[in-house]
């Protein structure tokens, strides 16, 4: 079936090519929800060049798999297209509207007269219906990737601002964990902590993990690694801000953590860290 | 145990593929979600939420991805929360080795299905083929 109504389609196409085109930016310009961000101009490239290349496309036979090299370019330009409309305040679907507005010039050359080879001319008709269709899709996934890749950017940023590593006093750094523990967020902390180590010439560093949502055994364990790797720099770690519930769960758990010291709030752990450096206080009750 | 049994059909709250550390942290997050609103202490939902992210790692690690699915169920006189965890990777050969403490597959601590066993009420574990692993908190 491909085969037999590629050709009569691209034919009809390359044939009614400027009428088609007027009838459609006419259509477009009319419809009154459209996206007014989009200059009339760019409209009006875009839609001589979505034409141009789709008769292209089907020229060479293809009217059913838009992934094919001979759709490349046109999906590069959807691609593109689809950026710049975004850029431009259009939602997906404004843009995926853009070419879902082809059927009805496009339809209306397919079924001439009525009654008149009915068949075929509704073979055709749903052919291009599912063609149209997917390049629209195409157009709203494209935007998608879009977001995603946008989404992922922000997330690594993220990552990299919430782990800040702070001096809290002379050879004492501290590090507030907030939220999950995962192996990309073990690496940037031990990174930076270890760097600041070395940095500020530190002898202990303290983990807070009330920011820390749930302890499992893979957090557990990366805990563990950066105590670890702390040891190896010759420095000590504290791991404060254990709530009862994650104390809990980690003996329910049956994780071993003996050799860490820990301390139940970052109070507690920097006290100790100033013991350990010899630093004692007094409070004098007449200065209050 | 002699108990006066009614069972009631489950309320499903909620099923999510599991297939990245992302799926992982979002079913996490449903967990306590549901947990807290059937009205579980906050030992309780850390508990829950603990036991739901071992054995879901387990499903992304060693079953190469699946699903579960977190239900209401009710009895007589008590009300609980029940998460099965379904994959269709290898299985688990050796139940009982794989349920003792320390013993792991690959380079984890061993602790993720003895540790989340001890961490709910009542856990069934069905493999091969793939694994399901049932278990259930009562309130």
């Amino acid at each position: 079936m491909t085969r037999e109504t590629a050709v009569p389609l691209h034919e009809m196409i390359s044939g009614a090519k400027e009428e088609i085109l007027t009838e459609w930016i006419k259509n477009q310009l009319s419809d009154k929800s459209r996206s007014k961000g989009v200059p009339e101009a760019s409209l009006r490239n875009s839609s001589s060049e979505f034409i141009r290349l789709f008769e292209e496309a089907i020229t060479k036979g293809n009217v059913d798999d838009i992934e094919k090299p001979e759709w490349e370019e046109m999906r590069h330009m959807l691609a593109e297209l689809s950026a710049t409309r975004a850029s431009q305040g259009s939602t997906p679907s404004d843009t995926a509207k853009f070419i879902f507005s082809l059927k009805e010039p496009l339809f209306a050359r397919l079924t001439p007269e009525k009654g008149q080879g009915n068949t075929e001319a509704s073979a055709a008709v749903w052919q291009l219906s599912l063609l149209l269709d997917k390049l629209g899709l195409y157009t709203a996934e494209t935007f998608q990737r879009t977001r995603e890749a946008i989404i992922r950017r922000q997330q690594k940023e993220m990552l990299e601002m919430s782990t800040p590593v702070i001096k809290v006093w002379d050879g004492v750094v501290a590090v507030p964990l907030i939220g999950t523990l995962d192996s990309a967020r073990t690496q940037i902390v031990m990174e930076t902590l270890l760097q600041k180590i070395v940095d500020t010439g530190s002898r202990i560093a303290i983990l807070d993990i009330t920011g820390v949502p749930t302890v499992d055994t893979q957090t557990a364990q990366h805990l563990m690694k950066t105590v670890s790797a702390t040891r190896l720099m010759g420095a000590e770690c504290i791991i404060s801000g254990i709530r009862p519930q994650i104390a809990q769960t980690i003996v329910h758990l049956g994780i071993d953590i003996n050799d860490i010291v820990t301390k139940a709030t970052m109070a507690d752990a920097i006290k100790e860290a100033l013991a350990r450096g010899g630093w004692s206080f007094e409070r004098h009750l007449e200065s209050v | 145990m002699d108990r006066e049994k009614l069972i009631v059909t489950p309320l499903m709250l909620g099923f999510q593929e599991l297939k990245t550390e992302d799926d992982l942290i979002e079913m996490r997050s449903a967990v306590k979600r549901h947990a807290a609103d059937m009205g579980f202490s906050a030992l309780n939902q850390t508990k829950i939420m603990t036991a739901a992210s071992e054995l879901g790692r387990n499903v992304i690690e060693h079953g190469h991805g699946g699903s579960v699915q977190i239900e209401h169920i009710r009895e007589l006189d008590r009300d609980g929360i029940r998460l099965t965890f379904t994959d269709d990777g290898p299985g688990i050969a050796d139940a009982r080795l794989a349920l003792s403490d320390g013993y792991t597959s690959k380079k984890g601590m061993g602790l993720g299905l003895s540790g989340s066993k001890r961490l709910m009420d009542e856990f069934e574990l069905i493999s091969p083929p793939g694994t399901t692993v049932m278990v259930t908190k009562w309130m």
